[in-house]
């Protein structure tokens, strides 16, 4: 579902924040995308968003081949990749459902579809009742949670979560971990980028640890001296 | 994969929820439009001041040179009426005896260019000028009669333009007998090229307020991108488009033109109406037909479909420079 090859990339002012990555994940996989800050997971996941171009190679999306993506097609892509961001990125100007509403609307689903899906998707995150309230109204956990919900309404084949769990207690950290579970239990690909090593290390899944830009792979071990390609 | 069977599921709710409304995709996009609009012409109603301040500034802008326009028009009105009555008068030499004037008179009927001749003997201009001028007694004192005979010339409705009057003119200056030929049209093609002046200034002022139009709405859409940054970015990040984006903002610039459009004709209507008594009296003074003509329904619509039409470019101006700023890649952080 998501493949690497070779991927290289360099900012301008002579910071390499990837070098010749490799990896392929499967449909269903979950796996932790782990390193210090600035080992290069944000860039990483970026990449897979289309918000940067690779300086080389490869990287492939549910089998296209995101590096001759003309630009007008980008947001066609992002439809496909749900992503859940550390500080949610919820609008304060509207309701929870609004927020969850918005991949749909910008796909252009009439409104009895929407508001379907949208309490489907709620309703998964168990936040159904607080559709009309704002998410400042909410707590951390919740927010959170109305972030996901709005990555996965539009049932998206590609999950991305960038730090999670950052803000919260070890309890809700483990909520949410159990709903990613969920989602690649029905085929969804989830790469969590997360430094939190003590919940990765109880969930036992695949693991891609970056140390300044290279891809170290490891497999359930905390630290792992296989050099990357 | 496992999404794939709850993509079905989903897809075939979603089709037999489906064939009871109007599939049609047309029918779909119109109403995806009219909602856009809507929220467009709702965010512009929550902020009252700012937007009657935008449509006040639009609406002057606008109406300034449409008036002057318009006023124009009806200057240029004036002078085509005097030119279809325009008179040549030809005052024949003081030598020519009533037989040849009459036999002149004649003459000139026979042309195509003209409707009537009349020939006015010189003793009857002068019998006519003591009864109107008043001064009876100091014609009396002239020893003989000063005045000549005249013919007025009346042109056919065809030859009624600057250049056919001229070209009558011209024939007659060419005839035997004749001291002089005059038309009153002097004035007239002295109103005509300086309105011509005029009509082209108020063009350039109307292309230059326009252009403040388009910058005016740009800025104030610009402020409304700013404002809802954070929105356009979610936007972009979980798949809009840049039409999807930016539709909201042209629809704003859109309304902000056919209010600054409404405005415009509403202070046309006023000011014209405020005038409207006073030209009348004076046009009166001048026994003159002139009028004010304000722009009428056509001209209305014609003013609101442009002022629309200057909201949306300078909507597009705005969010073509500002909203390719907004990148997704500032919210994932390094």
């Amino acid at each position: 579902m998501i493949e690497f090859r070779q991927v290289t990339k360099r900012y301008d002012s002579d910071h390499t924040a990837l070098r010749q990555v490799n990896f392929h994940l499967n449909r269903g996989e979950l796996a932790f995308l782990t390193g210090h800050s600035g080992a290069g997971k944000s860039t990483l996941l970026k990449l897979i968003m289309v918000m940067e171009r690779p300086t080389a190679g490869e990287v492939v999306v549910g089998g296209q081949r995101l590096n001759s993506l003309p630009k007008r097609q980008i947001p066609y892509i992002r439809r496909h990749i749900g992503v859940v961001f550390q500080n949610h990125q919820l609008l304060f100007d509207r309701t929870v459902f609004d927020n969850v509403a918005m991949p749909l609307e910008v796909m252009g689903v009439s409104p009895t579809d929407i508001g379907r899906r949208v309490r489907a998707a709620l309703d998964k995150v168990g936040l159904l009742k607080k559709e009309k309230m704002n998410p400042m109204q909410l707590s951390g956990g919740e927010q959170q949670r109305v972030g996901i919900a709005r990555a996965v309404v539009n049932k998206p084949p590609v999950l991305l979560a960038d730090e999670p769990t950052g803000n919260l207690d070890p309890e809700l950290s483990a909520d949410i971990m159990h709903l990613f579970t969920q989602f690649s239990q029905v085929g969804v690909t989830v790469l969590i980028a997360s430094h939190d090593i003590a919940l990765i290390n109880s969930m036992d899944r695949r693991r891609l640890t970056l140390e300044q830009g290279e891809l170290i792979t490891s497999s359930g071990v905390e630290h792992g001296g296989v050099s990357g390609h | 994969m496992a999404t794939d069977k709850h993509q079905k599921q989903e897809s075939q709710r979603g089709a037999k929820q489906g064939r009871s409304r109007a599939a049609s995709p047309v029918r779909h996009y119109l109403d995806y439009q009219r909602r856009v609009a809507k929220d467009a012409a709702r965010r512009l109603w929550q902020a009252p001041i700012a937007t009657s301040m935008t449509w006040a500034v639009m609406g002057i802008a606008l109406a300034l040179p449409v008036a002057l326009l318009l006023l124009l028009g009806s200057l240029q009105g004036v002078s085509s009426g005097w030119e279809s009555s325009a008179r040549i008068t030809v005052y024949l030499a003081m030598d020519v005896p009533v037989a040849e004037a009459n036999e002149l008179a004649g003459e000139v009927e026979g042309d195509g260019r003209v409707m009537s001749v009349e020939l006015v003997e010189r003793d009857q201009a002068l019998a006519d000028f003591r009864d109107s001028s008043g001064m009876k007694d100091v014609l009396d004192f002239l020893e003989g009669n000063p005045l000549p005979h005249t013919l007025l010339i009346t042109p056919e409705e065809s030859a009624r333009t600057a250049q056919g009057v001229q070209s009558l003119v011209t024939f007659m200056e060419g005839m035997d007998d004749i001291e002089r030929v005059q038309v009153d049209l002097g004035w007239l093609q002295r109103l005509n090229a300086m309105t011509d002046i005029l009509t082209r200034a108020a063009w350039a002022l109307a292309v230059l307020l326009a252009a403040a139009v388009v910058l005016v709405i740009g800025n104030t859409v610009r402020l409304a991108i700013e404002n809802r940054r954070d929105e356009i970015l979610v936007a972009k990040l979980v798949g809009g488009t840049d039409a999807f984006v930016r539709r909201p903002f042209l629809y704003t610039g859109a309304w902000f033109g056919l209010g600054g459009g409404v405005v415009a004709w509403l202070l046309i209507q006023v000011s014209f109406w405020w005038l409207s008594g006073p030209i009348e009296r004076l046009a009166g003074l001048y026994n003159s037909e002139f009028a004010l003509n304000g722009p009428g329904l056509e001209g209305a619509l014609a003013l609101i479909v442009i002022a629309v039409l200057l909201g949306w470019l300078g909507a597009w101006v705005a969010v073509k420079r500002h909203m390719d700023d907004i990148d997704p890649g500032d919210i994932a952080g390094g």
